[in-house]
């Protein structure tokens, strides 16, 4: 009994501790969070922009307004439905190795790469959440709003959103863990994230089990704080639901 | 006041305005009765443009506001609207709801609006629900609140679109008392409504709507007690 405790110990402590290996990963957690922060802000940015863009556009067409606006915005929704399209058909990894080998080819970081395809990637998928959201609000809230000589804008942004955005809060949620646990894949355009860094060690200690099962660990540690942190928010937001 | 010079509307085939002129006078209480689907709620919302007329022309103190160039949020602040469903904003406290728009269009400080707002919530009676949220009042305080928040904007013209059509009866009457108040005081007012004792004591002139036209017009007097045309009687033989 004694003995099995002690092989489990020894190797652990020859595939983390023998040569500071454990930094790999370490390392590797720390390009995985700043990956996923950043390409979540960019995908949070480009996500709104296109939600409103689109549901501006068909509140216009369904109040049948002409005019300049209507044809501008007409152009942006085109984009925009091709992006959607173009986005979420397409696999994440083909996105990754088209910005690495082609499109940002002279970029200097990898890290530059990965936030902009995963920015780009979630930005799709957040522009959806929102455009649900946006939706969900009664139509009243946006009568009321202008009723008062709000501005559409005005009222987007001070009425229909912030109750957009609680409502999909949990849809939110569970595309930030996604973004998350699809940087993983980070590793086949050299970038030295999490998941590398257990593969690496893998490959100095021929160790497959011990480094994989941390960086699971840790990756389903990140989720359920991540989840906790949220589901405080939320109930927060929720204070004026009260009936 | 306002004036509407053959106002259409159609929504696609369905023609829901037919040619409509009308002119409200300042100080004026209209009352517009008619059976659901008869254009009557469409003719309100024209008349702040939440609904885009099909054709025609509204003129209010003076302004074309059917004019492409016209600022319709300008306009909007002078006329006050009320809904069926209050739509107040759930996430915001009574007080937020009420300051938001006089605050953000910078018509008043925060102060200013604030003051304003406690002395509104004192005359509905509802001061003590000023950091409450919309979801914990009952449907007649929600719709109190509701007149308030437009009264923040000291408007010209109230519009009020079935204002006690979605609550219970017993919370008509303290929302009808605020109107009473309001018209008391001097507000013009153009409301559709169900309630034919408010209209035969508030009401000024009574229009009765069918099929997008209005068919007949009068003091209440007239309207209920001799109306002329036969679909009027009959909807009031319904109604009465």
């Amino acid at each position: 009994m004694v003995e099995w405790v002690q092989e489990i110990v020894d190797k652990f402590k020859f595939v983390f501790l023998e040569k500071d290996r454990w930094l790999l990963i370490a390392e590797g957690l720390k390009v995985t969070l700043l990956v996923t922060f950043l390409a979540l802000l960019l995908g949070l940015v480009i996500g709104m922009l296109v939600a409103i863009v689109r549901t501006s556009h068909d509140q216009m067409k369904k109040d049948n307004v002409r005019g300049v606006a209507r044809i501008f915005l007409g152009i942006m929704n085109g984009i925009c439905k091709v992006y959607l399209t173009v986005i979420r058909g397409t696999p994440v990894m083909v996105q990754l190795l088209l910005m690495y080998f082609v499109i940002l080819v002279s970029a200097e970081s990898e890290i530059t790469v990965a936030v902009m395809t995963f920015g780009i990637n979630s930005g799709a998928y957040v522009a959806e959440i929102f455009r649900s959201g946006i939706m969900s609000i009664d139509k009243g809230q946006m009568e009321a709003g202008r009723s008062l000589g709000l501005s559409y804008v005005t009222t987007m942004t001070k009425v229909i959103l912030p109750q957009a955005i609680k409502n999909v809060l949990p849809a939110l949620v569970n595309e930030i863990i996604t973004l998350l646990k699809e940087t993983s894949i980070c590793g086949a355009i050299g970038l030295s994230e999490l998941t590398r860094g257990a593969e690496n060690i893998q490959s100095a200690t021929y160790e497959a089990l011990f480094p994989l099962l941390m960086v699971a660990l840790i990756y389903l540690v990140i989720v359920m704080m991540f989840t906790a942190l949220m589901s405080k928010i939320e109930r927060r937001l929720r204070e004026s639901d009260l009936r | 006041m306002i004036y509407v010079n053959n106002l259409s509307k159609s929504f696609g085939d369905h023609l829901v305005l037919n040619n409509v002129s009308e002119h409200i006078a300042p100080g004026e209480k209209v009352v517009i009765i008619g059976p659901s689907g008869s254009g009557k709620s469409t003719f309100l919302r024209c008349l702040n443009l939440l609904e885009q007329p099909t054709s025609g022309e509204i003129t209010f103190e003076g302004q074309l506001i059917t004019d492409k160039k016209a600022d319709i949020n300008k306009i909007r602040q002078q006329m006050g609207m009320v809904f069926q469903h209050f739509n107040l904003f759930p996430h915001l406290t009574i007080l937020d709801n009420i300051i938001m728009a006089p605050v953000h269009l910078k018509l008043m400080t925060k102060a200013q609006a604030k003051e304003e707002a406690m002395r509104l919530l004192e005359i509905v009676g509802l001061t003590e629900k000023a950091n409450a949220y919309p979801g914990q009042l009952s449907g007649g305080q929600k719709q109190r609140i509701a007149i308030v928040r437009s009264l923040a904007l000291k408007p010209k013209v109230m519009l009020f679109d079935e204002p006690t059509s979605a609550l219970d009866p017993e919370m008509v009457g303290e929302v009808l008392e605020v109107m009473k108040g309001l018209a008391k005081d001097g507000m013009t007012m153009v409301v559709v409504t169900h309630e034919m004792g408010f209209a035969r004591e508030v009401a000024d002139r009574v229009l009765f709507m069918d099929e997008g036209i209005i068919y007949e017009q009068g003091t209440p007097e007239q309207i209920f007690s001799s109306p002329v045309n036969e679909r009027t009687q009959k909807f009031l033989r319904a109604v009465l």
